[in-house]
């Protein structure tokens, strides 16, 4: 590959890129739809310490959705599916964050291998075999785009309703538990709107890279923020930064769209831990002084 | 308190509760009542049962047999709004996405479902939760920044949200310095004087709540026995309760009990002696 051909990678579609766009306008939607939801939740992913709780969901999620492949159903209908399935188990069984890590580490390797056989069985187009695992936007067709925009402004209000018991369940659910708040059907919601946007984020940037707008961004956002309106803002600005930005950068050339979402959310994560150290520094030295 | 009985104003009420654990009989036939104003400590090793105590009077787990009437009403749901609770101090994450004044209206809107819009006069019910706990030189830092002192005084303010008639402290004091553990206790003691409100208060150190305590409920070996400090807390009451040699000695103002046998421990010694043999 010479300077050339990485140039029409990146750039070939320029001249014709309101065309593109055009085109890709409900893939736009269902990134921006992501991005925001994305972050939301990932303040309460890093806070519930789910990370890895996000990615075992996403792999059985990317089974469900090979499953439905190899027997001809609605893909997204086989990725929520395997999302709810792993999010009941998790959320039923994982109470205590060790109990729950072992199993999420019993889980992953499972689900992954299932999904790698269902596709292997699957011979219908091969596009379509790994853009489970690393996404392709783009290939999506618009009624499963409809779809995918449709789960995620669902969970974007459940997740609203249920916003500040959550929070106080998040911090200290013995307090919240004191107080009335019913800390067992808030998690179980939390962990069903968490299955449902992670079987979302599987379309859009696929299962191996889920955390890219589920964790990243409200990781970034924590590190430079500490309020409870300025964290999850700026976590939802990130995730809809990272996602709108990535397909906008990817469809102007020939390269897949997953790489350009996670480099972007990553160099804005990056950013703000310079940031956070150096304002962490001088509240140090201020307060020595 | 004088057109009513003294007893029907009683805020806690306990009458022949029992705790069993697999077939262990923690405690049983336990009545107690605490007045408006009283404030009673529970001690006696891990393991007696005393969060569970605490928990079952808000609904959260069940005793063995026996009736809990908090404020008024038998216990029933999970969780009372109406009784304040203050756990004991665990570091918050440095990078907890809250403030100060957060953790103190987690108190106020913390069970509210439905979008998260405040309502006319939360602002200033936190603001007068802040300044009642001292809480306003460090109010609008990250929660996860402060010492664990000041988180304790904001769960304080949390506690206090619905200036409750009732309020359970699980070990308030426990990793807590000195001068915290008094400002904690000065604030406990505060409100219960302002608003003549009943104090249970779990803890295995009795020192920093001495001054101000009514009586005390004291666990242990499977028995209780309950007192003013005077009472309860001499070497031959607990050597009775525990049925060893028990020493309390009295030095400096303070007071240590000696040769306590702990619940837990004497039970995992046998454990180990099972698997040696």
């Amino acid at each position: 590959m010479n300077w050339d051909d990485i140039g029409d990678a990146l750039f070939g579609g320029a001249a014709d890129y309101t065309a593109i766009l055009a085109l890709v306008q409900n893939s736009l939607w269902a990134g921006a739809v992501l991005g925001l939801v994305g972050g939301l939740i990932g303040v309460f992913v890093m806070q519930r310490d789910m990370a890895f709780a996000v990615h075992g969901i996403s792999e059985l999620s990317f089974a469900g959705a090979a499953a439905a492949l190899l027997i001809g159903v609605d893909v997204v209908t086989g990725s929520i599916v395997g999302s709810l399935i792993a999010a009941a188990i998790i959320g039923g069984l994982g109470a205590r964050a060790r109990d729950r890590n072992s199993i999420i580490g019993v889980l992953m390797p499972f689900g992954l291998g299932l999904g790698i056989l269902f596709l292997s069985l699957y011979d219908g187009r091969s596009a379509n075999r790994f853009s489970l695992l690393t996404g392709q936007i783009v290939s999506v067709q618009s009624g499963q785009l409809g779809w995918l925009i449709a789960i995620g402004a669902f969970v974007l209000l459940g997740l609203l309703l249920i916003w500040r018991p959550l929070r106080f369940d998040s911090l200290d659910p013995q307090s919240a538990a004191a107080r009335g708040v019913p800390t067992t059907a808030v998690s179980l919601l939390f962990m069903l709107l968490l299955g449902l946007i992670v079987a979302v984020a599987v379309h859009i940037i696929g299962a191996l890279l889920v955390m890219a707008l589920l964790v990243t961004p409200a990781a970034a956002a924590m590190r430079v923020a500490a309020g409870p309106l300025s964290v999850p803002l700026l976590a939802a600005v990130f995730g809809v930064v990272s996602a709108v930005g990535g397909i906008l950068l990817a469809v102007m050339g020939t390269l897949p769209v997953s790489p350009y979402i996670t480099t972007i959310s990553f160099a804005i994560y990056l950013v703000c831990r310079v940031v956070g150290n150096r304002r962490g520094r001088v509240m140090r030295l201020r307060e020595a002084s | 308190m004088s057109e009513a009985p003294s007893a029907a104003g009683a805020p806690l009420r306990i009458t022949g509760a029992a705790l069993r654990r697999d077939d262990r009989e923690l405690w049983a036939g336990l009545d107690l009542e605490v007045q408006p104003g009283e404030l009673l400590a529970v001690l006696g090793p891990s393991g007696s049962g005393k969060t569970t105590l605490l928990r079952a009077i808000l609904g959260l787990e069940s005793l063995s047999a026996g009736r809990i009437e908090a404020l008024g009403r038998p216990v029933r749901r999970r969780g009372n709004r109406d009784i304040g609770y203050i756990p004991q101090q665990r570091p918050l994450p440095p990078e907890t996405p809250l403030r100060g004044r957060d953790l103190v209206a987690l108190g106020i809107d913390g069970h509210r479902f439905g979008f998260p819009v405040p309502r006319r006069g939360d602002r200033a019910r936190v603001d007068a939760l802040v300044d009642a706990v001292g809480a306003r030189g460090f109010a609008d830092r990250p929660v996860g920044l402060l010492s664990g002192g000041e988180q304790q005084r904001l769960r304080v303010g949390q506690a206090l949200a619905d200036n409750p008639r009732l309020l359970l402290c699980d070990e308030p004091l426990t990793s807590l310095d000195l001068a915290n553990q008094q400002a904690v206790v000065g604030l406990i003691d505060a409100h219960r004087r302002r608003s003549d409100a009943a104090v249970l208060l779990v803890t295995h150190d009795i020192n920093p709540v001495l001054g101000a305590v009514d009586r005390i409920l004291y666990i242990a070996g499977g028995r209780f026995t309950l007192g003013t400090p005077d009472e309860v807390l001499t070497s031959r009451v607990l050597t009775d309760l525990y049925g060893a040699p028990v020493e309390v000695l009295r030095a400096g103002g303070r007071l240590v009990v000696v040769g306590a046998p702990d619940a837990e421990a004497s039970h995992h010694h046998h454990h180990h002696d099972e698997a040696s043999a």
